[in-house]
């Protein structure tokens, strides 16, 4: 088996809920990400899939160490990252990047394209030492298919797509061996979202990079990534390979998403079956007991509401998935008809 | 009343075919910018008839939103111009009505659904007082009446606790009942034609498929003509009866639902469908549209995809290729459409 370059054990963050202005007191707890344990094995995609709110994007950065969590053992090759200091924290940052959501509000717009892919080598100068760094950020832009002599251009001057090309040439500056990717082809347009995505594929066979793909949209998921886990309400529902969790999902959540997904095929219409959830995701304030998912299932009993199902393979699983009722259903996608 | 129509030669001066409620014919509109004049709509012909759903279909900046603006009669002016072109509701060009005419058609005759619900709604008022005001004002009604049908109306579009939700202001609710709100608001006056602006982008996609469904409801009972405005191949292959593809400023292919995904006629269209990844299938490397989509001010003469486009010939470059009709269901603006139509 691979080596786990990332090994995330019960990560947990919580937002304290304040009241009062002098006296602050704390009167709740929003629990973004509540025990999230995966791993991400040296050269994979490990998609995170979710609807807004399920604690996706805290998961990002707490990952890259934007934010302390409120309890997590994160391993990187074996080295607890929330342990480390220093030069050793500094050298992790090298390795662990981000590529952000909206291309408009991640760049400066006051910096030249050459600043800000550049900029990393400020601090990292053993990357890159000063005489060479422009022709280093000519290279990048050369590799992520923008032309080179655009390097003194500021980013308002470039489209969406290409000023997420310019995200991604950052995020590669330092020669990473992990992306974690926040929804970053979200804000693009249909076309241009296909660049992007053939682009990230290209980069990860030529650098043997690993990524998180953060991403609401499941067919753009399904197109990256090796294994993909469900995220709800701040636990993971669900996790497999990208084969387990699309042909043969087993968390009621997982089937009622996938049945959702709109298909270009107008001749599914008739032969699909959608399964409308009803309401709406509870608070993260206020979780429900015992499975969070109850409040919205079909499936739920009394157990569900006493006992948090673990996240474990189950008889009727192939792979680990968070119901106490977990089996196979046909998810009917597109023309071949399927049993509802 | 102009009767040359190049994109339907059904159409006649004789009179209006039946059914056709609404009707966008050449219709040119130009933001004039203090960078230059950018040409936002270039001769956008659309109708919808009662019943029907029609999905407009383009990226940003193709102008979609802007068609809908200009039916409104909500586009920002200045910078936006009207240059050309006709809106017919039920035979009469709205281009030419007073306000006041205008006004009467907003709400009973054409509604719109906006896209972000949160901006859309003021935060200060209660979502009862923001649906009521239509009938206050329209119907004269007095404040309790009002908010009693107001609450009617959240009920039909599925609020529960509608008689208490009422009387509650737009932050208490989520985002798909913020949009279930709108689209009370948009059935007050109970219109003939529905536009609806990218009514679900917003929206997760278990919430999306909630606010799709009810639409189609809606419009089935009301016999409502609806104008879905999107971007998401995937709804419009769900709902829409037929489907006009915008891009930069003209519809390049109009089709029924069924026909323009079997066998799209536009190589822009072609583009499209074969960049999506699809939730069926893992696929490999996807097909993308090479380059940009252009600048407005800067429009490419000729046909304005042949930058991108890998069927382009010299011709291209030179001739703007008309809307043509190729069959009685589908209209296509490409030179080699025919080509396109008659492919294996």
């Amino acid at each position: 088996m691979p080596e786990a370059i990332l090994e995330v054990k019960e990560l947990v963050k919580h937002y304290p809920v304040t009241q009062g202005i002098v006296f602050k007191k704390t009167i709740g707890q929003v629990k973004a990400v509540d025990g999230v344990s995966l791993e991400l094995i040296e050269g994979e995609t490990l998609g995170v899939v979710g609807e807004s709110g399920c604690g996706k994007s805290t998961l990002a950065r707490v990952l890259m160490n934007l934010e302390k969590p409120t309890a997590a053992t994160v391993l990187y090759r074996g080295e607890d990252i929330y342990k480390m200091q220093g030069g050793a924290m500094r050298r992790l940052r090298r390795q662990i990047q981000l590529v952000m959501q909206d291309p408009y509000t991640s760049l400066n717009p006051r910096m030249t394209v050459g600043d800000l892919i550049g900029e990393p080598f400020e601090i990292h100068t053993e990357v890159a030492p000063k005489g060479s760094r422009r022709q280093k950020v000519q290279e990048l832009l050369e590799v992520v298919g923008l032309s080179p002599e655009h390097i003194n251009r500021y980013p308002h001057q470039f489209s969406g797509g290409q000023r997420q090309r310019i995200g991604i040439a950052r995020a590669l500056a330092l020669r990473p061996e992990i992306i974690v990717c926040d929804e970053p082809v979200s804000a693009l347009d249909v076309s241009i979202q296909a660049q992007v995505m053939n682009l990230l594929e290209k980069l990860q066979n030529e650098f043997g990079l690993s990524y998180i793909f953060i991403a609401h949209d499941l067919s753009v998921v399904r197109h990256l990534s090796d294994r993909v886990a469900v995220m709800y309400l701040g636990k993971i529902a669900e996790i497999g390979t990208e084969d387990e969790i699309y042909e043969r999902p087993t968390h009621p959540y997982t089937q009622a998403l996938l049945s959702a997904v709109p298909v270009p095929d107008p001749t599914s219409r008739d032969t699909k079956t959608i399964i409308r959830l009803t309401g709406d995701v509870p608070s993260p304030a206020n979780p429900p007991s015992g499975c969070r998912f109850r409040t919205r299932c079909w499936k739920a009993q009394d157990i569900c509401a006493k006992e948090v199902p673990a996240l474990v393979e189950r008889p009727g699983s192939d792979h680990p998935s968070a119901c106490h009722f977990a089996e196979k259903r046909e998810i009917v996608v597109t023309h071949e008809a399927g049993v509802a | 009343m102009s009767d040359v129509m190049v994109a339907d030669p059904q159409y006649s001066a004789s009179g209006r075919p039946a059914g056709r409620l609404l009707e966008v014919e050449d219709l040119h509109v130009e933001f004039r910018t203090r960078d230059g004049v950018a040409r936002v709509i270039n001769g956008v012909t659309y109708h919808v008839n009662a019943g029907e759903t029609l999905a407009v279909l383009g990226e940003s900046g193709s102008g979609k939103s802007v068609t809908a603006q200009t039916i409104m009669g909500i586009l920002d002016t200045p910078p936006g111009f009207v240059t050309k072109g006709q809106i017919r509701f039920h035979g009469d060009d709205m281009l030419q009505m007073s306000a006041d005419q205008r006004r009467k058609i907003r709400g009973n005759g054409i509604a719109m659904v906006f896209q972000d619900s949160l901006s859309a709604l003021n935060p200060v008022f209660t979502v009862g007082f923001q649906i009521g005001e239509q009938f206050r004002i329209r119907l004269g009604m007095s404040r309790k009446d009002a908010k009693r049908k107001a609450a009617d109306l959240l009920d039909q579009v599925k609020i529960p606790n509608a008689r208490q939700r009422v009387n509650e202001f737009p932050h208490q609710f989520s985002g798909g009942m913020r949009q279930r709100v709108m689209i009370a608001m948009s059935l007050a006056l109970d219109p003939e034609v529905l536009i609806a602006d990218e009514p679900t982008t917003a929206l997760d996609v278990t919430v999306q498929a909630q606010i799709m469904d009810l639409l189609a409801d809606l419009q089935r009972e009301r016999q409502m003509g609806l104008i879905l405005i999107t971007h998401d191949l995937g709804v419009v292959a769900d709902v829409a009866d037929r489907i006009a593809v915008m891009y930069a400023g003209r519809i390049v292919e109009e089709a029924n639902v069924h026909e323009l995904y079997a066998k799209p006629a536009h190589p822009y269209t072609i583009g499209l469908l074969e960049s999506i990844p699809r939730i069926d299938e893992k696929g490999q490397e996807l097909r993308t549209i090479k380059g940009l989509p252009p600048n407005l001010m800067r429009i490419p003469s000729g046909c304005p995809f042949h930058p991108r486009c890998p069927m382009a010939q010299p011709v291209c470059s030179e001739k703007v290729p008309p809307l043509l009709q190729l069959s009685p269901s589908r209209a296509s603006a490409c030179h080699f459409a025919e080509e396109l139509v008659n492919r294996a």
